[in-house]
């Protein structure tokens, strides 16, 4: 197998991606939102209004989910203001499964777009011409959608840590972000849940039409956030760093079954009767 | 050398077959066309013959390898110009041939090189750095064009190749299937519904119907399968008399006779060596001749009496 076939498909398709601005801002504005807006808005804006801090904290449900935390939870709010305990709360702890939609949202558009995208387009008949084997082709194509995912989600990490550590330095006095199960989220869960999004994207693709078709079908990964968000929430679900650990476990199993599944599904002859 | 051979060649879509106990072969350095309409199962061939395609039974060699199995291998040999033209239309064409020129195995020089002069050849330069959403349906056939020659293939396949094109790049097109066949040595397939340019560049023909081959073979051994007369057209220097069609017509060498106005006449002939002995017959009878013109029918007529319908249509 030749890699470089694979990088210059995957090259080939970033190229597309870019110059495709309907597709790719609304998935920059996204990521603007949540690195952005939300840290600034917990920082900046709620502490400096009246009674923010003490309407978030001393709200009957976030009483409940501080009762029902775990130990190591505590432990880390234990000693802090209630400015502080809104902060580490909001962004360092419920905010963490949103952050997923990140790499969810990247790696489920670029995927849609670089396998059911050539089809709509009717490019992929010129591809498949080509003196590459399904096996390049395919691995080009998760390139395409896998590695920005990641990197993007590495620079939000990156960026977000910054925000929430020197926006409010003045109220905690140190840097106090990022929370252990982050670095598991980010490293470990993250890749997981993109290798599941773009395993079952490629697998729709292979029987969608249109990019839209794909995209919405796939973008039903995001229902994982969503379930571990309201965990969360509601105090059944903690994102401890075993849970994490767990989770990211089993993402990478699902994520494994439907990639053989798609691999199997991915050649020339499928694409082209289906 | 059988750059193609295909033998006994079926191929079924979950719609049903588009191939049935398909054989033909194609000698190097040939041009030859795949004739019929929608459906018949050109593009299925030319599918099956790169190896995107496992033929459901029968035997394909391709430049003496199985396509299926040696798919990279017979593709990096082949060119392949798409029934659509295949671009992608957020990149340039530049982007475009650099995209196709990489993953065609060229190296960076040879494909700057090789992507300048087709861009000439095309009239294209001046559009290279030009996204290809811009461009005319004619230009991006052109561009398309460009793509499937860009690594010297050997075997060279081109779907409607001037479809879409002005008569003036169309003829163009024309003029660069016979040198690409002559200066580079290069077999080419051609698929197309235009008959007449086929015979232009063609040297052999197949002739497929729903997805049956009905006949193949050069255009002369098509014409003798088609079972259409050979005609002779006769110009004299004065008018002819009214009885002259039924004298010929007693004649073994004549089929039928039929005048033309007056001084024109249409023989079908059984035998284009027996045209002298009607030659010798007419001065005989002391008729003036002014002209003798041998009327080879065109693969248009040859594929309508092939496909069942006798007349040409315009």
């Amino acid at each position: 197998m030749n890699l470089k076939h694979s990088f210059t498909i995957a090259q080939k398709d970033w190229l597309e991606v870019r110059q495709n601005k309907s597709t790719f801002i609304p998935i920059l504005i996204v990521p603007l939102f949540f690195i952005v807006l939300i840290p600034l808005l917990f920082t900046l804006v709620i502490p400096n209004v009246a009674g923010g801090v003490e309407d978030f904290t001393t709200d009957p449900d976030m009483q409940n989910l501080f009762a029902a935390m775990p130990f190591e939870m505590k432990s880390v709010l234990n000693g802090l203001d209630s400015t502080q305990t809104m902060i580490v709360v909001a962004l360092g702890y419920m905010f963490a499964p949103m952050f997923l939609i990140i790499p969810l949202m990247f790696s489920s558009t670029i995927a849609a777009e670089s396998f059911a995208g050539e089809k709509e387009r009717k490019t992929m008949e010129a591809l498949l011409y080509l003196p590459i084997s399904d096996q390049e082709l395919f691995i080009g194509k998760v390139m395409a959608a896998g590695i920005p995912a990641i990197l993007i989600t590495w620079i939000c990490f990156f960026l977000y840590t910054i925000i929430v550590n020197v926006v409010p330095y003045t109220i905690f006095g140190r840097f106090w972000f990022p929370l252990p199960v982050w670095w598991l989220l980010i490293f470990w869960v993250s890749p997981a849940l993109i290798a599941m999004s773009i395993s079952l994207t490629v697998l729709i693709s292979t029987k969608a039409q249109t990019f839209q078709g794909a995209y919405q079908t796939s973008s039903a990964v995001v229902l994982v956030v969503v379930v571990l968000f309201i965990g969360q929430l509601t105090g059944v679900l903690f994102l401890s760093p075993v849970v994490a650990l767990i989770m990211g476990l089993i993402l990478w199993g699902i994520a494994a079954v439907i990639g053989r599944i798609g691999v199997r599904s991915f050649s020339r002859q499928k694409l082209l009767t289906d | 050398m059988d750059v193609i051979h295909l033998d006994q060649v079926s191929f079924q879509y979950s719609k049903g077959f588009a191939l049935r106990e398909m054989s033909f072969r194609m000698q190097k350095g040939e041009v030859f066309a795949l004739l019929g309409p929608n459906g018949a199962g050109k593009t299925t061939t030319i599918r099956l013959v790169n190896g995107l395609l496992n033929a459901s039974s029968g035997s394909i060699s391709v430049l003496g390898y199985d396509p299926y199995q040696n798919g990279v291998m017979v593709r990096s040999k082949t060119g392949v110009l798409t029934e659509t033209p295949a671009l992608y239309e957020r990149l340039t064409a530049l982007e475009n041939l650099t995209f196709f020129g990489k993953l065609n195995g060229m190296n960076k020089t040879d494909l700057n090189k090789r992507i300048q002069e087709l861009l000439d050849y095309f009239d294209l330069s001046s559009h290279a750095n030009q996204r290809v959403g811009t461009y005319s349906r004619g230009m991006r056939q052109r561009l398309a064009i460009a793509r499937a020659l860009l690594h010297h293939p050997e075997l060279l396949f081109l779907d409607e190749p001037t479809s879409n094109l002005d008569p003036e790049i169309a003829r163009q097109v024309q003029e660069l299937i016979v040198k690409v066949k002559k200066e580079e040595g290069c077999s080419v397939v051609i698929c197309t519904h235009r008959l007449y340019e086929a015979e232009q560049v063609c040297d052999h023909a197949a002739i497929m119907h729903e997805g049956k081959l009905l006949a193949e073979g050069s255009l002369q051994e098509l014409r003798d399968a088609a079972g259409l007369a050979k005609r002779v057209h006769f110009t004299f220097q004065k008018p002819c008399s009214a009885g002259l069609t039924t004298e010929l017509a007693k004649l073994d060498s004549v089929k039928s006779a039929e005048l033309q106005g007056e001084k024109e006449l249409l023989l079908g002939v059984a035998d284009y060596g027996r045209v002298p002995e009607i030659l010798t017959w007419m001065v005989g009878k002391g008729l003036a001749i002014l002209s003798v013109i041998p009327e080879v029918p065109s693969l248009e007529e040859v594929y309508f009496k092939l496909q069942g319908k006798d007349e040409v249509k315009q």
